[in-house]
């Protein structure tokens, strides 16, 4: 190992330009000659448009042109995943226009767009657009949008039906069911979420007359993606005029992964008006058309033999797709959820059923975890419960039903195989460190307060590093998943690594130098990592589902081993040996057994400057691409340990106590790591506690702005305490599994579990999320005062 | 228009300005200062963080022209040529910054706060942080930058 290589906590490299004001994010690009877009957006749920007058608008100072749905005939905008219903008959896939066709579905819903020579103009021109909005009724919940009678969405969808769907075997869980000892029943809304990276979306569109091509700035997670989706599916654009570069962009959480309809408006505008095109989100619009995350609403049961073993479970969700089908909205509710509802337990048998319906509501897509903390929580509150009813210990109960030690490759009765992992020693790992034995003394300094204390804990598995393009391939998937990379050594020895991941935060110009660095011997000061322009880079799938480095990275070992590999034909020549018997060991090409060697850097050179060179043999240059699928998904898995104190006057919850022990493989750079679990667990306590988009009947949003979204702030939240056990993945190169979701997938089970925990003495025995002081002091009232009305 | 004169990051500079431009607006968009972020339109989020006569300002609060004759320094006027600020360097060692969007109102703010504080909590450096939002780091290791650069200047400074 090298003192940069795997394993080391290096600094991250990137930090240099954003501590000191020079990150480059979209909306810091400014174009020779650029003009600014407004979006004027629907205020209202559902409504059909009648008259549109632009005539004023177009008059405006400033105003060079406004464009309507009628303008802008182009393709929609496409959903990248198709599910069957359990009839096999396709999911309802209604069109998705960029800019309203003669209907509007949710509040922020496109309608039209000014362009003007600054923002204050275009937003002041679009207040002079007449729009003859006729309102129809709304519907933002599932079961009210699938009532008979409820006002239809979409002439392609009935009922407002996306698809029907389910998994695993009926029969085999209705048998189990009828022989159990217990069953345990819960009723669960998994809160709807707003990712709310800091960063707004933005986009700058510009045309070249010249040349003809397009280039498109946008706040994305996956350029290639966006290239492809909007060049071959709206704009009918080749890929080769259409250049996508997402630069340094300022958080995504999944919400940046999806073609927007901002991106295609900009990108086609721009031709029309002759001119770079800048939009930018204000955080209004950020909440009105970013994709939102969560909101099902889930009855679970759990069967289970008189020992606490279960026996089958059996789930019935209903799943809010909002207005229309975001990008990847499909697979969330279906192959990314009741796939993971085993968790890391045994049991045999698991039927799921989801539902999934149209709404006038954002739509809602992947947004970190995607459907594993949805499981996540459905299995984790079960076992809490069925613990409780059965008066069994709940680290106890766990035990009895983790999958063992020795069951690797472990068969899931959802379709998974899990390559590998230990549950038992995770477990354990947070108990110690988080102090599970002392927790009866905590709770009781804590009553001496007057403060109610409770200690939840919850497991968690995920499937990462995805996906296998095959797999994906059958289970609905519209594109392949692989990933890519380029290892570009140049003359003189220093290395450019284009990597088809894009990085918004994981530190990837750090970890995947750190992988260069440790292979090749060099320092990572002379290795640059470039992402997130596909003019650069040959392909890439892009980042989410913590796939950066399970896949992408192992694209970089792929590309790497043929960089070593061609060396080490240079280094036979030179060396005069034969290729067999050279080795690559700490930057040097040896002839095994001697000390006759060649430094990295020399081979580079010889490579450019073929003087003394198998020419026959060999073509010049050091220049290697790679493209890697991977065989299987990754399973992170781990334990969350939350304690939380109550204020009994005000239902106050706080957290007091975070105890994480994860086991995500190998780990290159252990603070990179850190960093990515500790923001895991913000936004997973975030949602137990604090955050919540709420609409009111008549679709109207709530919570639309970050005076009434809460946010998690740095008063909310405790320090961590992390820990890290380490199986390996066996499929991978690098035996890694991914780290990103973590934190988002285990706390909200873990914290209320905690908060049920602490108001269990009342008597209490479930709570929503978020758990807020209101709905807390609710419950406390409630069973406190079971006689407050006489 | 209206014109406003105020000293950024040391130089004198003159814009022209609609009495509406906020001075985020003035410094990203007229000055090139790009540094200063905006990730919000309710003042809740605190990326555009500035000092204004070397006091900590939400740079979306205030007008252009309230700026009229101030001193005010963005996150580009910290550091002393290539040598980071000692709280810059408290952030890169600690981790303190994932994506980076909201981090120069946090290194801003930070250094208000260190100037104000000579042994802080951790308690108080949470509660001072209420107007800075981070999506990324769950503050875990933003509180211990702080903590740390905190300690750094008061060395500095003594």
């Amino acid at each position: 190992m090298t003192a940069q290589g795997i394993g080391v906590a290096l600094r991250r490299k990137e930090d240099a330009r954003f501590l000191t004001g020079r990150g480059t994010y979209t909306d810091d690009i400014n174009r020779p000659g650029q003009v600014y877009a407004y979006i004027l957006r629907s205020p209202h749920a559902h409504a059909s448009l009648g008259g549109m007058d632009t005539a004023k608008a177009k008059a405006a100072p400033g105003v060079l042109a406004v464009f309507t749905g009628t303008d802008m005939q182009v393709g929609g905008l496409p959903c990248g995943w198709a599910v069957k219903s359990k009839d096999g008959t396709p999911m309802a896939e209604p069109p998705h226009p960029v800019l309203a066709q003669g209907k509007v579905r949710h509040v922020g819903d496109p309608v039209a767009v000014v362009i003007a020579a600054t923002r204050a103009e275009a937003k002041d021109a679009s207040e002079l657009i007449e729009i003859d909005y006729k309102v129809l009724p709304a519907a933002v919940t599932v079961a009210d949008a699938l009532k008979p009678g409820a006002s239809p969405l979409h002439d392609k969808a009935p009922g407002n039906l996306c698809f029907d769907w389910h998994l695993g075997d009926k029969g085999a869980v209705d048998a189990a069911f009828a022989k159990a000892a217990h069953v345990t029943k819960i009723e669960i809304v998994n809160n709807r979420l707003v990712a709310n990276p800091v960063e707004p979306r933005a986009a700058i569109g510009e045309f070249d007359r010249g040349t003809g091509e397009y280039t498109l700035y946008t706040t994305s997670q996956n350029p290639h993606v966006i290239r492809l989706l909007m060049g071959a599916f709206v704009l009918q654009l080749p890929e080769h005029k259409l250049r996508v570069v997402a630069p340094d962009v300022g958080g995504g959480f999944g919400s940046k992964i999806f073609h927007y309809a901002e991106e295609a408006i900009v990108t086609w505008a721009s031709a029309k008006v002759g001119k770079p095109i800048k939009w930018t989100a204000e955080r209004g619009e950020s909440f009105a058309s970013d994709a939102h995350g969560r909101d099902h609403v889930t009855h679970a049961e759990l069967a289970l033999d008189k020992n606490g073993k279960f026996l089958a479970l059996r789930v019935a969700t209903l799943a809010n797709m909002g207005a229309y089908l975001s990008t990847f909205a499909p697979s969330v509710p279906t192959y990314l959820y009741a796939t993971l509802l085993a968790g890391t337990y045994t049991t045999p048998a698991i039927y799921a059923e989801v539902k999934a319906a149209f709404t006038n509501t954002v739509p809602v897509d992947a947004y970190r975890g995607a459907g594993r903390p949805e499981a996540c929580f459905v299995i984790e509150r079960l076992v809490d419960t069925a613990a409780r009813e059965m008066k069994i210990d709940p680290v106890d109960l766990r035990r009895r039903n983790f999958i063992a030690k020795d069951a690797y490759p472990y068969q899931t009765p959802v379709a998974l195989v899990y390559d590998s992992g230990d549950y038992f020693t995770t477990l354990d790992m947070a108990l110690k460190s988080g102090d599970h034995a002392g927790f009866d003394k905590r709770r009781q300094d804590s009553a001496k307060r007057n403060k109610l204390r409770g200690l939840g804990i919850a497991t968690y598995i995920e499937a990462c590093g995805i996906a296998p393009s095959a797999v994906a391939g059958a289970l609905g998937a519209r594109a392949g998943l692989y990933e890519t990379a380029e290892v570009r050594v140049h003359p003189t020895g220093s290395i450019t690594l284009f990597t088809g991941s894009h990085s918004h935060g994981q530190g990837h110009e750090t970890t995947f130098a750190q992988l260069v660095s440790e292979r090749l011997g060099i320092p990572t000061e002379m290795i640059d990592v470039v992402h997130g322009d596909t003019n650069k880079i040959p392909f890439g799938m892009g980042t989410y589902g913590s796939r950066s480095l399970a896949v992408g990275g192992s694209a970089v070992v792929k590309a790497l081993d043929k960089v070593v590999n061609k060396g080490k034909k240079i280094a036979a020549h030179l060396l005069e040996a034969s290729e067999a018997d050279i080795e690559f060991k700490d930057g040097k090409f040896t002839v095994a057994g001697t000390d006759k060697n060649v430094p990295f850097a020399q081979i580079a050179f010889s490579a450019y400057v073929p003087h003394n060179y198998p020419i026959d043999e060999l073509e010049p240059g050091l220049d290697e691409t790679a493209f890697y699928d991977p065989k299987n998904f990754t399973y992170p898995a781990g334990c969350h340990i939350a304690e939380v104190e109550i204020d009994r006057d005000t239902g106050e919850v706080e957290v007091v106590k975070f105890t994480a022990a994860d086991d995500f493989g190998r780990i290159i750079n252990p603070l990179i790591v850190e960093g990515q679990v500790h923001g895991g667990l913000a936004q997973g306590i975030g949602q137990a506690l604090y955050e919540n988009a709420v609409y009111d009947e008549d679709g109207q949003l709530l919570s639309g702005s970050f005076m009434d979204y809460c946010m998690p702030r740095a008063d909310h939240l405790p320090s961590f305490s992390v820990a890290t056990n380490v199986t390996l993945c066996t499929h991978n190169p690098l035996g890694v599994k991914g780290c990103g979701e973590a934190g988002a997938i285990g706390a909200p089970a873990a914290v209320i579990n905690a908060v049920v925990n602490a108001l269990a003495p009342l008597g209490v025995t479930d709570i929503g999320m978020p758990a807020t002081p209101e709905r807390v002091w609710r419950a406390i009232a409630e069973h406190n005062m079971p006689n407050a009305a006489e | 228009m209206t014109t406003v004169t105020l000293t950024v990051n040391g130089k004198p500079a003159t814009a022209q300005v609609e009495p509406r431009t906020l001075l985020v607006e003035l410094l990203r968009e007229q000055l090139g200062l790009t540094g200063t972020h905006v990730g919000c339109d309710t003042s809740q989020c605190g990326a555009c963080v500035v000092h204004v006569d070397g006091v900590s300002v939400k740079s979306c609060t205030l007008l252009a022209v309230q700026a009229e004759g101030a001193q005010v320094m963005t996150i580009e006027g910290l550091a002393n040529g290539n040598d980071l600020h000692p709280m810059q360097a408290a952030f890169r060692e600690h981790h303190g910054l994932q994506c980076g969007f909201c981090t120069p109102g946090m290194v801003m703010s930070a250094v208000d706060f260190a100037k104000r504080h000579k042994s802080p909590t951790e308690q108080q450096v949470r509660v001072w942080l209420e107007g800075n939002l981070c999506r990324c780091t769950g503050y875990h290791n933003i509180v211990k930058a702080i903590l740390a650069g905190t300690e750094a200047m008061g060395r500095t400074a003594s």
